[in-house]
């Protein structure tokens, strides 16, 4: 069941990205090319799900103190400002601004076979792998 | 250039809700792209299967509703050198902040997450100065 949950999340979740064209790269900077032509549709994208997920977990996820099928939520409680988040999502917001594309659309456009894509999603998958041998070598000192 | 389409950012953004809602009310899980993309390849992760599922019905999911008006794009103009980058610094970018636009800009907002609320507004500023400065000082 609980793995039926996770595929119909994930189709949602496709869906989603696809209806609301969050897939194209072009539309995605556009809606971050606030002084050229503008395209507001992500924030409209944000805003929904936003009102859809938070309503959703304050009054049905805090209500709770375990999930419907497992045992608990695994949902982080980290409330520090630290180092490595703003530099993280500096450095996010860098790659994303340069080229429209971040990790759920990076997987949903492999379909496309394109070899761009994959090789940003390749790319992607790398940089991934670096971030967690960097902070390992930190931690493990 | 592309049009405002209110409606369809209205409905896909419901549907992304949708998903994060269910899989965190049903499984305890948190939809962050990044997060189980990267998880989903760790080898010694023994919680990997779910999150293989997720991923393959992502992609079913924009296969099943891709068609001539909701597209997925064709091509991409941006150089291999840059887009072998902007792939390196998206996939560290995210590892290191500990998620993407779904992990903080959803999940983590609709969350109230101090983390999240400032991750998300660092990611948006810094990516809207990188078209300001790639769209209108190096490319004018």
């Amino acid at each position: 069941m609980k793995l039926f949950i996770a595929l119909i999340s994930g189709v949602l979740f496709g869906a989603g990205l696809t209806i609301a064209q969050m897939v194209n790269p072009d539309k995605v900077l556009n809606f971050l090319d606030i002084t050229g032509h503008w395209d507001p549709s992500l924030a409209l994208v944000m805003a929904s799900a936003l009102t859809i997920f938070g309503s959703g977990y304050f009054l049905l996820v805090r209500t709770k103190n375990k999930p419907l099928l497992d045992k608990e939520f695994i949902v982080s409680t980290n409330n520090k400002i630290d180092k490595p988040l703003i530099v993280g999502a500096t450095t996010f917001g860098l790659g994303w601004g340069l080229i429209g594309i971040c990790p759920g659309p990076a997987l949903a456009i492999l379909l496309t076979g394109n070899m761009k894509f994959i090789g940003f999603f390749i790319a992607m998958l790398i940089g991934m792998q670096v971030a967690q041998k960097i902070s390992d070598t930190i931690y493990n000192e | 250039m592309t049009e405002f389409t209110p409606l369809t950012a209205l409905l896909g953004g419901a549907l992304i809700g949708i998903s994060a809602l269910l899989l965190l009310i049903f499984n305890g899980r948190i939809a962050g792209i990044s997060g189980i993309l990267h998880s989903a390849l760790q080898p010694a992760d023994n919680d990997r299967l779910w999150r293989w599922i997720f991923l393959f019905g992502l992609v079913l999911g924009v296969f099943f509703v891709m068609n001539p008006t909701t597209p997925l794009p064709t091509d991409i103009e941006a150089s291999w050198p840059l887009i072998i980058i902007a792939g390196l610094l998206v996939g560290f970018g995210s590892k290191t902040g500990n998620g993407c636009t779904s992990g903080h800009g959803i999940c983590g907002l609709g969350r109230l997450s101090r983390r999240s609320i400032v991750a998300t507004a660092t990611f948006m500023i810094t990516a809207a100065l990188t078209v300001f400065i790639t769209r209108h000082i190096i490319g004018a």
